[in-house]
């Protein structure tokens, strides 16, 4: 990448001013006397909405994006940090208030939120930018401030020096001459060769809280008077509360009252425990009239039976039916694929206080415009008046972008429902989580291929049949087009592979279990069918599964070189041990490709453990090395916990699983070794979050099938694993 | 009124006393460095010691914490908790942060007990700690460079 000069087009939206019309400005951003005491503590120049510089040196970056674990607000900040070549120890990062006009996702419009691993992503060349015009700003007030000519003062680790005079200021020490200094129209960026923290170590700001408990979430916020609540929730998706009786709930010391709300029977007490002891107490009759009744089994059964008629066309190249009729041979495979709960580590919860002004909102905002529309709808303000103060959460994975803001609703009903008269922290138990819905949808896939006499693979056909995430939302327009929800077949659309006759089509289907995106939306079922699909073909042809896919990648320099990468990291075709079998898979999600190698132990009583993985990823420049590991790693972990034995399932509409007994996440006992191998790259950053999961999924299961000549199609594996051969 | 020692302090508490210790630490108390994750026993998020030992506090009533000596990550001193913290942090073992008070009081509670322990000797003491964000890699090489730590 070379140095490149970005337009200012928008000068107005930067702020400037004297320290005390700074402060006046930020005042703006707050709607409460908090605030203002936030802002009022730290004097100094804020060059735009990203960071403010304080007299006392202290650097605040604002993030726009929530820190869920993905690393972002360490991300965010070295991106800006970078620019304005500022001392990373003088970094103090600060979650943005809820405002869409100027801390919207670049990716997703006028929409201020989190998802699609985008964060650093969208606001690359926004913080790059930001940053910059910062330091031209300070460089600019110590050319005043010295009299000296500009092009003679540099900034190195937060040190502005003139050389010639041997004069040195700390940012502190110039900022409030900084912020009475014209914003720059242009600013000149850095090359790749001048990067200092970018792609090197840097420390994560939020590691330090995170091991001495003072990192503070949603669940730990308290306020005077405060009540807690939890719900009682229709036993199925889409009952609702006819009546309930509280005489028992009233024995229980710190019960304090419980009401009907369209979610269920919101139970309040003044302490967690007593909230969730009277709750146990309350008997409710529901009205299932319009629930929904059917168990998995029938709903998976109905699947099958639309699968066998042609859905909406997601891709259509060439004749795949007449390229199939006429191949040497023909391979069909069909796939189940479950609900699957997110199980965020810190389950939701979400405070609401309403104030003289409004109101105030502490969560894990995950989509804040969204969440901030949605609280004023119900408390009757104007979204202006709600303000929202993200804060760190324990885990998403998609759980907290709930486009009707869910938990956010639930807490904003009751304060409503109390007139507002009490703040209310609403609380899910583990149990309201894994029988809460808004699972990864459960789908059915077809795939049927035909070779030549070549091995080559001449058509495709693939069929998907499930329910869609974004219909209805605020996001349908979006990802919506011709009855194909985008998030349903991605990964399967764009296969990546070289074929010349490819059908893809869509079947969505009408079930009463809310969904939401799961941690890498659609790839989580598409690269598994596609990718175990594809080392049945490769066995079916007698080819190696690296060469197989090689073969076909030439158009995708991207996928062949993370493919080729792991393929190296691993010694791909080289000798295993005994016992041991290996499986790959390739696959681009959130504009990253990720290749992983798996390496599985397997006995013959079916006990499997997957031993090693090699990973390789390319997402881009890397910001920081280390978050990137962490989230293949993590990514990983996460895919194979699920696909081993993960599933919600209903019987009669009523989730059969209810905590982490049923419902296992992967223990450390199942973690495999992990090697994570980095693509160079000078492109613009892509997504991390997500790319880690999907491949994990195929790679373990064409390692079972290299061990036993069988792919396991319904997932999750402990549904059976087949025999070894 | 029920009494306790928790990071070296007697304390008092008026609550029932099927009360789980977890939530009169977090409600009653105050600290809020120890989680909840699951109310089951199931997670770990919610461990803390009593003697030194790792317990579930969402499975200790108020009335089982009567006279004991409880610790929690607030509290948490000596050489195997310096090391493992600084562990921690040298290997950026936190991702969302939510289940790390719980696996640093396992942690702590194994290298305390077994200075220099084996991949499986981990796997043993830490496999009651979930990890959502399954930062068990980090978990495990992070014990290891503890243990290394307190020998220097
Ligand atoms: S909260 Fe106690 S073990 Fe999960
Ligand atoms: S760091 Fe997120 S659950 Fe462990």
């Amino acid at each position: 990448m070379n140095s490149k000069t970005v337009l200012n087009s928008t000068r107005r939206s930067f702020l400037k001013g004297t320290a005390g019309v700074t402060t006046g400005l930020i005042v703006g951003f707050h709607m409460s006397g908090k605030g203002l005491a936030a802002a009022n503590s730290s004097k100094g120049f804020m060059p735009n909405a990203f960071v403010r510089i304080g007299t006392d040196n202290l650097v605040t970056v604002i993030a726009k994006h929530i820190e869920f674990g993905q690393g972002s607000h360490t991300g965010l900040a070295t991106i800006l940090a970078e620019e304005l070549d500022a001392n990373w120890d003088n970094i103090r990062i600060e979650a943005a208030p809820a405002d869409a006009s100027r801390y919207n996702n670049l990716h997703w419009g006028k929409f201020q939120g989190t998802g699609g691993s985008t964060a650093i992503a969208n606001s690359w060349m926004q913080l790059r930018e930001a940053g910059a015009k910062a330091r031209a700003m300070l460089t600019q007030a110590a050319a005043t401030q010295w009299n000296v000519p500009v092009a003679e003062v540099t900034i190195d680790t937060g040190t502005i020096h003139h050389k010639v005079s041997g004069k040195t200021a700390t940012f502190g020490e110039l900022a409030e001459q900084a912020a009475i200094q014209p914003v720059p129209e242009t600013v000149t960026l850095k090359s790749l060769d001048q990067f200092k923290l970018i792609g090197g170590k840097v420390v994560r700001k939020d590691i330090a809280g995170k091991t001495n408990g003072t990192a503070t979430y949603t669940l730990d916020m308290k306020r005077p008077g405060m009540v807690i609540a939890v719900v009682k929730r229709p036993p199925r998706f889409g009952g609702i509360v006819k009546s309930y009786d509280t005489s028992e709930a009233e024995k229980v010391k710190g019960f304090v009252g419980a009401l009907a709300t369209p979610r269920g029977v919101a139970v309040m007490a003044k302490n967690t425990w007593a909230a969730i002891k009277a709750r146990e107490t309350l008997s409710v009759e529901w009205d299932d009239t319009n629930a929904e009744m059917r168990g998995t089994d029938q709903i998976m059964a109905e699947y099958k039976e639309l699968a066998k008629t042609a859905g909406l066309p997601a891709r259509n190249d060439g004749d795949a039916v007449t390229a199939i009729a006429g191949a040497t041979e023909v391979i069909e495979a069909s796939y189940d694929f479950p609900f699957l709960a997110h199980a965020p580590m810190e389950p939701l919860d979400c405070l609401i206080e309403r104030t003289e002004s409004g109101a105030e909102v502490w969560t894990g905002s995950q989509i804040q415009t969204g969440d901030q529309h949605t609280v004023a709808t119900i408390l009757e303000l104007k979204p202006e008046q709600v303000q929202i103060h993200t804060l760190l959460a324990g885990g998403s994975f998609g759980r907290r972008a709930t486009p009707d803001s869910d938990m956010v609703s639930e807490a904003a009903m009751i304060v409503k429902a109390l007139d507002g008269k009490v703040p209310v922290k609403l609380v899910w138990t583990r149990e309201d989580d894994i029988q809460g819905g808004r699972y990864r949808p459960a789908y059915h896939h077809t795939l049927k291929a035909g070779l030549d006499d070549k091995g080559n693979i001449v058509g495709w056909q693939h069929r998907i049949v499930g329910q869609s995430i974004v219909t209805s939302t605020a996001f349908e327009g979006f990802l919506v087009k011709d009855g194909i929800d985008a998030t349903s077949v991605e990964g399967a659309a764009n296969l990546p592979y070289k074929v010349p006759n490819i059908s893809v089509d869509l079947t969505t289907t009408d079930v009463k279990v809310p969904v939401l995106w799961w941690r890498s939306v659609g790839s989580t079922h598409t690269a598994y069918s596609t990718e175990t699909f594809i080392d049945q073909l490769a066995s079916k042809a007698g080819r190696d599964p690296v060469e197989f896919r090689r073969s076909m990648l030439k158009d995708h320099p991207r996928h062949l070189a993370a493919l080729n990468l792991a393929a190296e990291k691993s010694n791909w075709g080289g000798p295993i041990a005994e016992g041991r079998y290996r499986g790959v898979a390739v696959h681009e999600s959130f504009n990253s490709v990720v290749a992983q190698v798996a390496e599985i132990s397997l006995d013959n009583d079916g006990a499997l453990k997957v031993e090693k993985v090699w990973c390789a990823v390319d997402c881009g420049i890397v910001v920081n090395p280390s978050i990137v590991e962490a989230q293949m790693e993590g990514g990983i972990g996460f895919g194979l916990g699920a696909i081993l034995r993960n599933e919600v399932t209903l019987d009669e509409g009523v989730v059969e699983q209810s905590n982490f007994h049923d419902y296992e996440p992967l223990r450390i006992d199942e973690m495999p070794e992990i090697s994570v191998h980095i693509v160079p790259s000078e492109a613009a950053p892509t997504g991390v979050g997500e790319p880690g999961t999907p491949p994990i999924g195929p790679a373990v299961a064409n390692a079972v099938f290299a061990a036993t000549g069988k792919t396991i199609t319904k997932l999750p594996f402990s549904k059976g694993m087949p025999e070894l051969v | 009124m029920i009494t306790f020692t928790l990071n070296n302090e007697k304390r008092s508490v008026d609550a029932d006393p099927d009360t789980p210790l977890l939530w009169v630490i977090r409600d009653e108390i105050g600290l809020t460095g120890t989680k909840f994750g699951c109310g089951a026993g199931l997670c770990g998020a919610c461990t803390v010691h009593i003697d030194g030992e790792p317990v579930r506090s969402c499975q200790t009533s108020l009335s089982d914490a009567a006279d004991q000596n409880i610790t929690t990550i607030e509290g948490l001193e000596g050489k195997a908790a310096k090391a493992i913290q600084a562990a921690w942090q040298e290997i950026e073992v936190p991702q969302c942060g939510y289940c790390q008070s719980g696996q640093i009081m396992s942690a702590t509670s194994l290298l305390a007990q077994n200075p220099k322990p084996s991949d499986d000797e981990i796997d043993q003491a830490m496999n009651g700690n979930v990890c959502r964000c399954a930062t068990y890699v980090r978990i495990r090489k992070a014990i290891h460079h503890a243990s290394n730590l307190m020998e220097a």
